[in-house]
């Protein structure tokens, strides 16, 4: 039942993905022609709001509801993986218009062809887990 | 509430709110915001049996679970109850680039003629859908997050790793939309 508060989470986050218009492959094709300001508006907005809402937090030292402290960690800089990894996620992107969020968004749409795109994106992850001792990080 | 239903919310507003979602699961469990491992939580459900090479050290994150079921239900109840699959306004500039590429239908969040099971089967639809699904999903757990956890998380607490990922997300994705996928439609 720990879980449920995510469940709200989720469902809020779903409804903006729809509702922001995040979730549509003619939104992403029109941001890397670079011919609106929509969608470098709802990302750029939101990196400044949570850094912040992150200040904030610092500033005030306020704690997490089961009183941990909070201090997100920085994710591991590892050049190679973050570049190369970015650049085949890209294609993807905008290639199905869609990143991970709005593929489960999509599927709540109605659109069920994109399970498909789920099932693809799980078996990536399955073949980058069979190989990532291979890759370069 | 009419407001609620038109279109699109406007950016300045969802940008907001989505941004918000950062202290949102901080300050409700000190989770950090991200949604790229939510395959490898997915793949821990799999039989060990079949996938012992995995090797999954870990568990899967329940909560991150419930968070991707939350965005299931979220879009769904967008569309029944607050007109999620309203037409977008789209550039000018854009809609007549799609139909240079043989886009002809812009009514909904995604072209119909392309995301459907019978464009699935073509050379074309298993590119897009298939292939498209696989780089997504192979490439945010090789760049260890996506736009969530790299663009919005990452660059929000000035994280190096997220910005050379971001700059790959754009180098991929100018490449595909300006050189690889006009030729996918020249097929």
């Amino acid at each position: 039942m720990k879980n449920l508060k995510y469940l709200v989470i989720g469902t809020w986050f779903g409804i903006l993905l729809t509702k922001s218009e995040a979730v549509s492959w003619f939104r992403i094709q029109e941001m890397f022609r670079f011919q609106a300001f929509h969608m470098y508006g709802i990302i750029g907005l939101a990196v400044v709001v949570g850094m912040i809402s992150l200040l904030v937090i610092k500033k005030f030292k306020i704690k997490s509801l089961n009183g941990e402290n909070i201090n997100p960690a920085k994710k591991r800089l590892q050049f190679k993986s973050n570049l190369i990894g970015g650049f085949i996620f890209g294609l993807g992107w905008a290639l199905t218009g869609a990143c991970p969020g709005p593929i489960y968004a999509l599927i709540g749409n109605g659109v069920l062809v994109f399970v498909v795109v789920l099932t693809a994106a799980l078996i990536g992850s399955i073949v980058y887990d069979l190989i990532k001792k291979y890759l370069p990080h | 509430m009419e407001y609620l239903l038109k279109g699109s919310w406007p950016w300045y507003i969802t940008g907001i709110l989505f941004g918000l979602i950062v202290p949102l699961l901080l300050l409700i469990g000190n989770k950090p915001f991200g949604i790229s491992k939510s395959l490898k939580d997915i793949s821990c459900l799999l039989p060990q049996k079949i996938f012992r090479q995995l090797k999954h050290d870990i568990t899967p994150n329940f909560w991150r679970l419930y968070l991707i079921i939350g965005i299931i239900i979220g879009g769904y109840l967008a569309v029944v109850f607050l007109n999620g699959n309203a037409t977008v306004d789209l550039s000018k500039a854009t809609i007549s680039d799609l139909k240079n590429i043989g886009i002809t239908n812009f009514d909904g969040l995604v072209p119909s003629q392309v995301f459907n099971w019978e464009f699935l089967l073509s050379a074309q639809g298993l590119i897009i859908m298939v292939i498209g699904g696989f780089l997504i999903g192979f490439g945010v757990r090789y760049a260890n997050g996506c736009t969530s956890g790299h663009a919005i998380m990452g660059l929000s607490i000035f994280s190096p790793s997220s910005l050379i990922a971001v700059l790959g997300f754009f180098a991929g994705g100018l490449l595909m939309t300006h050189i690889l996928f006009p030729l996918l439609f020249t097929l």
